[in-house]
């Protein structure tokens, strides 16, 4: 089930070096969400927040509020291992289990966390999700074959068929495409359409366009100079950004004009 | 201006050519020159009373520098400095080789004598001539390594993986210290360590398998925390983070996916550290002792061992000095085939449970 996130006042903190400050957002569920900016400003660090990967680098910490359906993700009481099941994240690099083989690649969410699943029923769920990730008919003769196997574009969407196999209620995707060739870029935008009606997807890209042609809403991070936190200068409908910003800084970005 | 024209004058002009032609020695001329600087080595050998030593001194020297003068003639400085660099390396190589070389030839020279059947069958037990066999030793240095392994194996992973997936700050710095130590520490000391101990606990005079096992861990342990640690380290941090963004604990993503994507590392690691251990002798021959019959329970009473029964067949030869020479040179020769079998070994693990890429 998609849900929606809201964020306010999130510092992100590298130790004791601000790296993004002061982020209020609301993602809305059933949609995506393109987060676009310059290198080093912060996109990948607010996107790590958000499923509380972040805090696994040491020194990494948090201040502010994430809260997705009522429930502060960052509260006291609350398991990050959970919050992880429920918020998927696919990594720029493919990142197969090399031990694996496809099929395992698929469900390794069951199975490492040791959930007991009948021959039939993990079938089941290796199909569904690799269906679900438009990979199903280019790997289905040999899914006893190692992951590492497959080309960069397929690992790739062998990725997404591991995050959405665990049934994730969000998925956050940091630059999924910026390894990949043309093709592969197109058959992982066309994913992610019929992705978004079942999860709530955001994604950070690089690639301008992509924003433009898979995104319902899109936030542009900025910083002021090196060292500096960065920030969500603007969080706009995609049209209105592309066509119509409120901010000079975006205006300046999207059309090239930067630095 | 055509193809053929500027290829021509390519050959010609030298100022203008983008890739340089050379002029080259003829393909043998390097080997043929290095062979003639041998043989005049042998002359000069001969002057003085010809000797093999001195025929291979001189003639690397004059070779090598047969070589580097014929190539700095014909094909320049460059070239001539590569083939005089190569000839170094390969003479210290050549160096290197020889104590190898002549420890193989002479333990195969004068141990493969006795290495028959009944080596590997007969104990000492009532022998004082010759005939016997070293069958007790073979399976007490077994038995005291593999226990050994299994008190090092265990502490040493954990702690590695303490150091890579859980250490930081003081701790980690202060354990990796202690480690470095630990791998300095001489043999003599790590059995003085053990026998202290069992001493304190068990009273004088204790002398049991188990000893040795616990001062070959000593010894053992740095080395299976230092593989362990640079193996677990090369796993790539990316399938660390991909297990947990599928919401698996640190400690399941610990074992169920940096173990056995590291697996074939540990194995080998783990192997080459028992190859280190299993021919120790000091600490062994102050804590387990020997006997000439077999014994194989390492709690209770002396254990032979290959590299102690070597020791003692050595120095303390009965009246028949040659049996037991031949024996101690046999017990040397098994001890270096264990070390090779156990390294071919560690190279067939990390060939076989490497993870497979299917390309
Ligand atoms: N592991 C880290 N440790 C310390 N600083 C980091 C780390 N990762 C990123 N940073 C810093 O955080 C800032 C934001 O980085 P990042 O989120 O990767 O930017 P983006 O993804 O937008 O290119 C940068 O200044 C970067 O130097
Ligand atoms: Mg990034």
């Amino acid at each position: 089930m998609a849900k929606r996130i809201e964020v306010s006042d999130l510092n992100i903190y590298y130790g004791n070096f601000l790296a993004v400050e002061g982020v209020n957002v609301s993602i809305e569920p059933r949609s995506i969400t393109a987060l676009i900016g310059p290198s080093g400003c912060g996109k990948s660090t607010f996107l790590r927040s958000i499923n509380r990967m972040h805090e696994v680098l040491p020194g990494a910490r948090v201040e502010g509020k994430v809260v997705m359906d009522g429930q502060d993700l960052y509260g006291a009481d609350v398991d990050p291992v959970n919050v992880r099941r429920q918020i998927g994240m696919v990594f720029q690099r493919p990142n197969p289990f090399p031990t694996m083989s496809i099929a395992d690649n698929v469900i390794a969410g069951n199975r490492l966390n040791n959930k007991g699943m009948k021959k039939s029923d993990a079938a089941d769920l290796v199909e569904k999700s690799l269906r679900g990730a438009n990979l199903w008919n280019e790997v289905k003769d040999r899914l006893d074959r190692p992951g590492s196997s497959l080309s960069g574009g397929q690992q790739q969407r062998l990725c997404i068929a591991r995050a959405i196999a665990v049934e994730p209620d969000v998925l956050l995707m940091d630059e999924p495409c910026s390894a990949l060739d043309p093709i592969s870029t197109l058959a992982i935008e066309d994913l992610m359409a019929e992705l978004k009606e079942r999860f709530t997807i955001v994604i950070v890209t690089h690639n301008m366009q992509q924003a433009a042609r898979v995104s319902e809403q899109t936030g542009f991070f900025n910083l002021n100079g090196v060292g500096q936190p960065g920030r969500l200068i603007e969080f706009n409908p995609t049209e209105k950004i592309f066509s119509n910003p409120d901010q000079k800084a975006t205006e300046d970005y999207i059309s090239g004009r930067f630095g | 201006m055509s193809t053929a024209t500027q290829s021509t004058l390519q050959a010609s002009s030298p100022d203008q050519d983008p890739v340089r032609v050379e002029q080259r020695l003829p393909r043998f001329a390097p080997l043929g020159l290095f062979l003639a600087g041998i043989a005049l080595g042998a002359g000069l050998s001969a002057l003085t009373g010809f000797s093999v030593t001195s025929t291979i001194i001189y003639g690397v020297i004059l070779g090598t520098l047969a070589v580097y003068v014929a190539s700095r003639a014909v094909e320049g400085r460059r070239k001539a400095t590569d083939r005089l660099v190569t000839s170094l390396v390969t003479t210290a190589f050549g160096i290197a080789m020889i104590p190898l070389v002549s420890l193989v030839y002479t333990v195969l020279d004068r141990g493969l004598a006795r290495l028959d059947a009944d080596f590997f069958q007969a104990s000492m037990f009532r022998v004082v001539g010759e005939g016997g066999g070293a069958y007790h030793a073979i399976l007490g240095t077994l038995i005291i390594t593999a226990l050994a392994t299994a008190i090092s194996v265990p502490i040493g992973l954990m702690t590695a993986i303490y150091l890579v997936e859980y250490g930081t700050g003081r701790l980690k710095k202060s354990i990796t210290f202690f480690v470095d130590v630990m791998t300095g520490i001489p043999s003599i000391v790590a059995g003085l360590f053990s026998f202290a101990l069992f001493t304190l606990l068990f009273g004088n005079q204790v002398r049991l398998g188990v000893m040795g096992a616990v001062a070959l861990s000593v010894l053992m342990i740095p080395v299976v925390v230092r593989s362990c640690e640079e193996v677990l380290k090369l796993v790539p941090n990316e399938l660390r983070e991909a297990a947990y963004a599928l919401g698996v604990p640190k400690w399941r993503t610990v074992v169920k996916v940096v173990l056995p994507t590291a697996i074939a590392g540990l194995g080998t690691g783990i192997t080459l550290s028992i190859a280190r251990v299993i021919g120790e002798t000091a600490p062994l021959l102050i804590t387990v002792g020997l006997i000439t019959g077999t014994n194989f329970n390492p709690f209770d009473g002396r254990m032979a061992t290959l590299p102690v029964f070597a020791y003692y067949q050595l120095t303390q030869p009965g009246t028949a000095t040659q049996a037991f020479l031949d024996r101690a040179w046999t017990a040397a020769l098994l001890l270096i085939i264990l070390v090779m079998a156990l390294n071919i070994v560690a190279r067939l693990i990390s060939r076989f449970f490497a993870p497979k890429t299917g390309r």
